[in-house]
């Protein structure tokens, strides 16, 4: 029993003590000329759904949750956030090459297609960002004819 | 006794280069006139870091005729490694800039497929084999390469190879013989 009691308070002074690792945060006010919406023609449904399923991760501004300065939930936040703008930035879409911009469009459908993205630990919670069958459909041929026209 | 075994391999390695040298030499003796279109060659169409990206490529294209996941993994890594150690520094400013842009999206389609399961691996390699084909128009190689083509596959897709024979990447023993060859390059 005592043994029990030692861990208990062991793990909850280790939660409190995390809680003052300060973590970067992807925030910005400004959207760059760059932005994959603002030189494409995307129809407002699409942007609305790319908005809410992507951007978080895709971009320089994330809609952060309510639990997002709790630790060790934030340090998993930064962790996506980051990988997911390594791969791809919606902000910077126009400076990338056409080359480029194909394999990202190629990816993006896969993504959809395969619903690997958006991410089952996201839609958990943003279970708005998920894609519904016909949403998959609107997007998918959006983006396909997007890459058709490079 | 393994050991003896591995130094009698590459003392037969080492004897058939020589005497492929020596051949070499002698084709060029013997065809004075051929000797110089030999040389222009050479100094212009090949490039040893291509010719060593080219190679991963193909370990890769095999691994997947083979259905072999882990091993394309593998040569995914490599190719990696040679696209990064790729040097663009003889070739023109316009090219360089194409060849740049080739080398960073292929690099990214490799590190997938170093990391990813077999179907995955192969929807990059198509886009990959895009990616090489380009880097080959502009620095040529010293092989004769054959460009096929599977209409099947997402819509069609295509891939190089070193045999004119058709061995599919994308379907591998499912589909072995699916597609034609529908380029020479040289």
């Amino acid at each position: 029993m005592k043994i029990i009691k030692i861990i208990a308070l062991v793990l909850l002074v280790a939660f409190v003590g995390i809680q003052f690792i300060p973590t970067t945060r992807n925030q910005s006010d400004t959207v760059p000329s760059t932005d994959f919406m603002l030189v494409n023609n995307v129809p407002e449904t699409i942007q609305k759904k790319l908005q809410i399923s992507c951007y978080d991760c895709h971009s320089n501004n994330t809609q952060y949750p309510w639990y997002n300065k709790i630790q060790p939930a934030a340090w998993i936040l930064e962790d996506h956030i980051k990988e997911g703008k390594a791969e791809l930035n919606f902000n910077e879409w126009d400076s990338l090459s056409s080359r480029r911009k194909s394999s990202k469009l190629r990816s993006i459908i896969k993504q959809i297609e395969s619903g690997e993205m958006p991410l089952d630990s996201y839609t958990l919670i943003h279970t708005d960002a998920k894609f519904s069958e016909t949403e998959a459909e609107e997007v998918i041929n959006f983006i396909t004819q997007l890459k058709d026209s490079l | 006794m393994k050991n003896l075994k591995m130094s009698i391999v590459a003392i037969l390695l080492l004897a058939v280069s020589f005497t492929n040298a020596q051949e070499k030499e002698k084709m060029n003796h013997d065809h004075g006139d051929m000797k110089m279109d030999h040389s222009k060659m050479t100094t212009m169409k090949s490039d040893v870091k291509a010719e060593v990206i080219l190679s991963d490529y193909f370990n890769l294209k095999d691994a997947l005729v083979g259905d072999d996941t882990k091993k394309a993994a593998q040569a995914g890594s490599k190719l990696v490694a040679s696209l990064k150690a790729f040097d663009a520094g003889s070739y023109s400013k316009e090219e360089k800039e194409e060849l740049a842009d080739i080398i960073e999206d292929a690099i990214e389609h490799a590190e997938h497929i170093s990391e990813s399961a077999i179907d995955h691996q192969r929807e990059h390699f198509k886009t990959l084999s895009k990616d090489i084909t380009d880097l080959v128009a502009i620095t040529g190689t010293k092989s004769t390469l054959y460009e096929q083509f599977c209409p099947m596959y997402d819509k069609g897709s295509a891939w190089l190879s070193t045999s004119n024979e058709v061995k599919n990447p994308y379907y591998g023993s499912k589909m072995l013989k699916c597609g034609k060859v529908q380029k020479t390059i040289q």
